[in-house]
């Protein structure tokens, strides 16, 4: 599933888009991009006059060979946009094809039941078999015939089929973590599954549908576009077909090869070409960053959110808290200190045990031994846990008020330093850990959520994309406040509930902001279903993946970021050909215009600025032109314009520099490169 | 040829200065705040009371336009029925005869849209009763009609989230009695101090030095000027407009009319700012207004104080530019002035003719026109403007990755899709039209020697023709001079330009702002390009020009470029 191939053009894609640019030739699939349309109107015309051409002695619309030569430079045309539109689908294609194979035909082992509803044998079929609330027995080495939801059991699974990620994982009844999907397998146990989607229904194979082009419907920004370039094409349709008594006022007979090529120029092929190439190219990007996504239109909302909302823990932090630093109290050797922080966590198989073990090291760790030694665990009552050595030594560790309290009944005054420290470490954020040997205090131990690495920078990055992050989070505000500044999140909501994460949500869709959240949980499903776009990982229950318009299969939790550049990128790549296609025109204008009049108005040769050989080079030139720069600019429609956060009019006087000026220069380069090719051969 | 510059330059300063008290008299009339002008309120109070008015009433867009639209009917019945029974009405010293039918519904129609395209001679063709109770009623109406309909889009564009849209009658009102009124009052004292004429009485009876008897044509004259400049109109009294000495006595009346004739767009420009409060917008607009405007009036006033290269070629100077067809009190450097301003601004009031104009000026007098927005006519050239933002803005905000919004509301499918159609129509109708007239003009039996509407056939007669359909397209009513404009065919086919180019911005401007109302006001983040940055600004000013490029590059080519080079 990780194809994270970079050539552009595999041969097999390229076969397949090749075959199937002949086959979108078809009017009927043709008629959906106005533009191409047009164009393909005009080479049937042209076709018809290159074959009257032909048997015909009149040579009042030009010769044969310069007939031909347009009929086949615009038939390529728009070969080359179905080539762009199809190499596009070829490649989701092929994500597709990957996904599918875990899709394949497996075994079942259907749990039948009796009349009385108890269960009685299971029943080998086959998961096309299978039906919405089937129950099935999945044991060690089997593979998960479909997506469903665990009803009993628990049982490791190896998910690489699906993510890549090789380490397998747990997933159990009840809770945040039933969720199995189809095509993975099980390692060890044995589960009892309810198939959860009707057949065809799950989200790989709406996924499936959608990369392969079937069922994908135009997003509203993509009509939008649609109505503008055929505003476009309208104009030039009314400018070509007046052009006729114009041109019979100015006593200038025009061939009917001239009127089309200036018509196929001057509509807006380059990005009707290319426009639906675009939009597939978009959610293959998504599915490449391993996000299936529920339809093109999520994709383009995520390019537009204004406000991101993230779980602390795993998000912004790793996992758990771990402990960062000892402070031993005032006449307490550190050695020591440290030892009876390791000894008093050897036991403890807590995250926050282990980290203290981590961070005491080997050299202070390798000694020592809990032989005889009597485990006290940590109940809520004391809020302390600890070990009674067999030397007598009783060590305890455990929070600030409990350990007090300890030490006080024994009659030890709790050192002044300490409780400074135990201060400080609440302040910035942490938790502060106390360690008393016999009930008098050794030190503190200093526990930090530990922020993960490069995360400020990618919430900077956000930022300068216009997106607000907001952490959620259990902790109290002080923590959740020292935490959002460190990771450099703007807003966040503190010891959080889930209809916290609801309603914040709610509050900004109210005032207009578009949300995006991230979300696992059963508990989560309401929020994912309100947000605008709504990241369920894969990981998750079914009801959050049901939930939300997107899963995400490697259970990142930073991967909106990504998400959130492909749709812009998507938005800006459909934003910056429009450009770059209408600033063209100038410069095909200006090509063929002066071609048409000048045998009658010679003057005229003064407005042939790119000094083009003769008006039938000039023409052929612009439309040869017209037509490679749609298979030129197939990379760029595949890949997306790159996207850079530096602020929205930054951004677009870079674009407009590079894609509008750049737009009408370019043309006038290479229209007179080709003039010089074509009247060579001419 | 400097102080040339520093006059023009300061002609422009005194109307931009002249235009921010306006704005904020307009800004407290249109928020109903208190202000110097409410001694009047009685007045209007008794009109809306004798109407039946209750001018509280919020209307929505729907409301507003269907009134806006109702009324027109109105008037236009109105305006019709007297021309063509004028000569027998009262009135009519001068013995006026009735209108024509055709001409009647041109002129009736031409007035009603602010185009005033004239195919009648003031002198000759309407009486006294004419020129007050249609020709200077509708310049009074259709101008204070277009002034609400401007104001009611930027009412549109309001932060907060009242759906209405105002009260069309109460706008109305005060359009006429706190704006245009005692603007008009103030100029037209200045114009009779200045010698313009007064008066009801016929045409006066003089015998000229050479003993001859001849009429010379007063009557109301100093009344209906102002109005023609400051309301975008520019139906003068007399057929030759503004170059008959008594429509412009001298310099100072000159100087007033240019200033009046684009001190209300460039007021309105400033009013946006200071309505929505957002000055950095209207700031945005100005600016890219001003650029559009000087690009179109530089080239036109340069390519004509070069003079004819032709006419040197035989040996004549040209020191004083190409006079040919120009005023001569004001040289070629002050008429082509003149005559750009009222170009940009759809008064289209001239001093000259335009057809003797050199042909390259053709083309920035066509853009100037065609666009209709770099300040443009009272009201309507915002709409154009606000047409051209939603396109400019749809593929901007498309260019960074952005869905669209202008001033923090989105633009949806609805918005694009009528803001494409308005400027398709706009570019397609004047271009369609002048193709059915060189059409008809090549295959009418006989051609144009039988329908002699050209008197220059060739590049010229093409340009002419598509010079008339323009300036009814915008609501200008500048005429190029040599078309035999008042035959049946011209007076009918005008109409629909006149129409089209009136009504359709704005239709389509109140459906844009009713569907963009709906939306949710959005405060702006660091990602959102902010509708009043420069580069925005930039795009918005390629957009148009590259646009109206496009769109009539084959005609320039045709036209003046061909007869440039002939």
């Amino acid at each position: 599933m990780k194809t994270k191939d970079t050539t552009l053009f595999p041969k097999e894609q390229v076969l397949f888009a090749i075959k199937h640019s002949f086959i979108k030739l078809n009017p009927k699939v043709l008629y959906r991009n106005p533009v191409m349309f047009t164009v393909e109107i005009g080479t049937a015309i042209m076709l018809y006059v290159t074959i009257y051409s032909a048997i015909s002695h009149d040579k009042t619309q030009g010769s044969f060979g310069y007939n031909l030569a347009i009929f086949f430079i615009l038939l390529f045309t728009v070969l080359f946009a179905n080539f762009a539109e199809a190499i596009a689908e070829a490649r989701g294609k092929a994500q597709a094809d990957s996904l599918r194979k875990t899709r394949e035909e497996t075994e079942a082992k259907l749990i039948t039941s009796n009349k009385r509803g108890f269960e009685v044998t299971t029943v080998k079929t086959f998961s096309s078999k299978l039906k919405k609330g089937d129950v099935f027995l999945c044991e060690a080495g089997d593979t998960i015939p479909t997506d469903g939801e665990i009803i009993e059991g628990l049982a490791t699974i190896d998910e690489s089929a699906i993510t890549g990620e090789s380490a397998p994982v747990i997933r159990e009844s009840g809770g945040d973590k039933s969720s199995v999907t189809g095509g993975t397998k099980v390692l060890s146990d044995c589960i009892k599954v309810q198939m959860t989607t009707s057949p065809g229904e799950s989200f790989l194979d709406k996924m499936i549908a959608l990369v392969e082009g079937a069922s994908r419907q135009k997003t509203p920004n993509e009509i939008a576009l649609t109505i503008l370039l055929a505003g476009f094409t309208l104009i030039f349709v009314i400018v070509c077909v007046t052009l006729y008594p114009f041109a019979q006022y100015a006593n200038t007979p025009i061939t009917i090869a001239a009127f089309i090529s200036l018509f196929v120029c001057l509509i807006p092929t380059t990005i009707g070409g290319l426009l639906s190439a675009i939009g597939i190219a978009g959610m293959d990007r998504a599915l490449r960053a391993n996000v299936i996504t529920k339809s093109g239109k999520a994709v383009e909302t995520a390019g537009d959110i204004d406000v991101l909302l993230l779980d602390k823990t795993g998000t912004i932090t790793i996992g758990n808290r771990k402990a960062t630093f000892f402070y031993p109290s005032n006449g307490i050797d550190e050695k020591r200190f440290i030892e009876a922080c390791a000894l008093s966590s050897l036991a403890d198989e807590t995250p926050e045990g282990k980290s203290i073990i981590e961070l005491a090291g080997k050299e202070a760790t390798k000694n020592l031994s809990l032989e005889g030694a009597t485990l006290i665990k940590f109940t809520a009552e004391t809020r302390s846990s600890g070990v009674n050595l067999k030397d007598g030594k009783v060590l305890r560790k455990g929070a600030f008020d409990a350990i007090r309290k300890l030490s006080e009944q024994a009659g030890n005054k709790f050192p002044t330093e300490t409780a400074q420290r135990v201060t400080i470490i609440s302040s910035n954020g942490g938790t502060p850990l106390v360690v008393s040997e016999n009930d008098k205090v050794l030190g503190v131990i200093e526990l930090q959520d530990i922020i993960k690495p490069g995360i400020f920078e990618r919430f900077e990055r956000l930022r300068k994309m216009g997106v607000k992050t907001v952490m959620v989070t259990g902790d109290n505000p002080l923590t959740a406040k020292y935490i959002a500044e460190k990771a450099g999140v703007d807003d966040f909501i503190a010891e959080a509930k889930p209809e916290d994460k609801m309603n914040y949500i709610r509050k900004e869709q109210q005032s207009g902001k578009l949300v995006a959240m991230m979300g696992d949980g059963t508990n989560d499903a309401p929020a994912l279903a309100q947000a605008d776009v709504g990241v369920a990982m894969n990981s998750g229950t079914q009801a959050a993946k049901e939930a939300g318009n997107m899963v995400d299969l490697d259970n990142d939790p930073t991967k909106l970021i990504e998400i959130v550049e492909i749709g812009k990128q998507l938005l800006m790549t459909r934003g910056t050909l429009t450009t770059f296609s209408i600033a063209n025109d100038v410069a095909k204008y200006f090509a063929i215009v002066p071609a048409l009049f000048i045998t009658s108005i010679p003057a005229l040769q003064a407005m042939n600025i790119m000094r083009l050989h003769s008006p039938e080079t000039a023409i052929l030139s612009a439309v040869i032109f017209n037509a490679l720069i749609i298979p030129a600019l197939i990379p760029l429609a595949l890949r997306g314009v790159a996207y850079k956060p530096i602020g929205a009019s930054a951004l677009l006087r870079r674009n407009l520099f590079i894609y509008g000026l750049g737009g009408v220069l370019v043309p006038f380069v290479g229209i007179k490169l080709i003039d010089l090719v074509v009247s060579l051969i001419v | 040829m400097y102080l040339n510059i520093i006059g023009s330059v300061l002609i422009l300063v005194m109307g931009i200065s002249l235009a921010i008290p306006v704005a904020r008299l307009m800004k407290k009339t249109y928020s109903h705040e208190r202000n110097f002008m409410d001694f009047i309120l009685p007045l209007e109070n008794f009109i809306f009371k004798i109407c039946r008015i209750d001018p509280g009433i919020e209307m929505n867009w729907k409301q507003y336009l269907l009134t806006l639209m109702l009324i027109q009917v109105y008037w236009f019945v109105f305006g019709f029925v007297i021309l063509l029974i004028q000569g027998h009405l009262f009135f009519n010293p001068a013995q006026v005869p009735d209108m024509e039918w055709t001409l009647a519904l041109n002129s009736v129609i031409s007035f009603l849209t602010s185009t005033n395209l004239q195919h009648y001679s003031g002198e000759t063709g309407a009486t006294y009763l004419s020129q007050l109770s249609v020709f200077l009623f509708l310049q009074f109406v259709s101008a204070a009609t277009s002034l609400c309909a401007g104001v009611a889009i930027v009412r549109g564009l309001r932060s907060n989230s009242i759906q209405g849209l105002g009260n069309f009658y109460s706008d109305f009102v005060r359009s006429c009695t706190r704006v245009l009124l005692p603007l008009c009052l103030l100029a037209a004292v200045i114009f009779i101090l200045n010698g313009m004429p007064m008066t009801f009485k016929g045409p006066s009876e003089i015998v000229t030095l050479q003993g001859d008897t001849t009429h010379v044509a007063l009557g109301p004259v100093a009344g209906m000027i102002p109005i023609k400049e400051l309301g975008s109109n520019g139906g003068g009294f007399y057929g030759a407009n503004c170059a008959h000495p008594f429509e412009n006595p001298n310099f100072i009346t000159f100087v007033l009319h240019i200033i009046i004739v684009f001190l209300l767009p460039v007021a309105f420009v400033i009013f946006i700012g200071l309505y929505l409060n957002r000055r950095k917008f209207s700031r945005m607009l100005f600016v890219v207004m001003l650029a559009g405007f000087l690009l179109c009036l530089i080239p036109i006033v340069l390519s004509e104080i070069a003079g004819n290269n032709h006419i040197a070629a035989l040996g004549i100077n040209q020191t004083l530019g190409n006079m040919e067809g120009k005023e001569v009190r004001y040289g070629s450097y002050y008429s082509s002035f003149y005559s750009t301003v009222n170009m940009i601004i759809p008064a289209g009031t001239v001093t000259g003719m335009h057809d003797s104009y050199m042909p390259l000026s053709s083309i920035g007098m066509l853009m100037a026109m065609q666009v209709d927005a770099f300040f443009g006519g009272l009201g309507t050239g915002w709409i154009n403007m606000f047409i051209y933002l939603i396109i400019a803005v749809f593929l901007a905000t498309l260019m960074i990755g952005r869905t669209p919004e202008l001033l923090g509301r989105k633009i949806s499918i609805k918005e694009v899709q009528i803001a494409v159609i308005v400027s398709i129509l706009s570019f397609a109708i004047p271009i369609i039209l002048t193709a059915i007239a060189c059409f008809t003009n090549l295959h009418y039996p006989g051609g144009n020697e039988k329908l002699g509407w050209l008197s220059n056939t060739g590049p010229h007669g093409f340009t002419t023709m598509f010079y008339e359909y323009v300036s009814s397209m915008a609501g200008n009513g500048s005429e190029f001079s040599g078309l035999g404009n008042n035959t049946p065919f011209w007076n009918l086919t005008t109409c629909i330009p006149m129409i089209m180019g009136r009504y359709i911005p704005i239709i389509g401007a109140f459906m844009i702002i009713g569907s963009y109302r709906k939306k949710l006001y959005v405060e702006p983040s660091f990602g959102t390009l902010k509708s009043d940055s420069t580069t925005l600004g930039l795009f918005l000013l390629s957009i148009i020009l590259i646009l109206s490029v496009l769109s009539m590059f084959i005609i320039f080519m045709l036209g003046p470029i061909a007869e440039y080079y002939l």
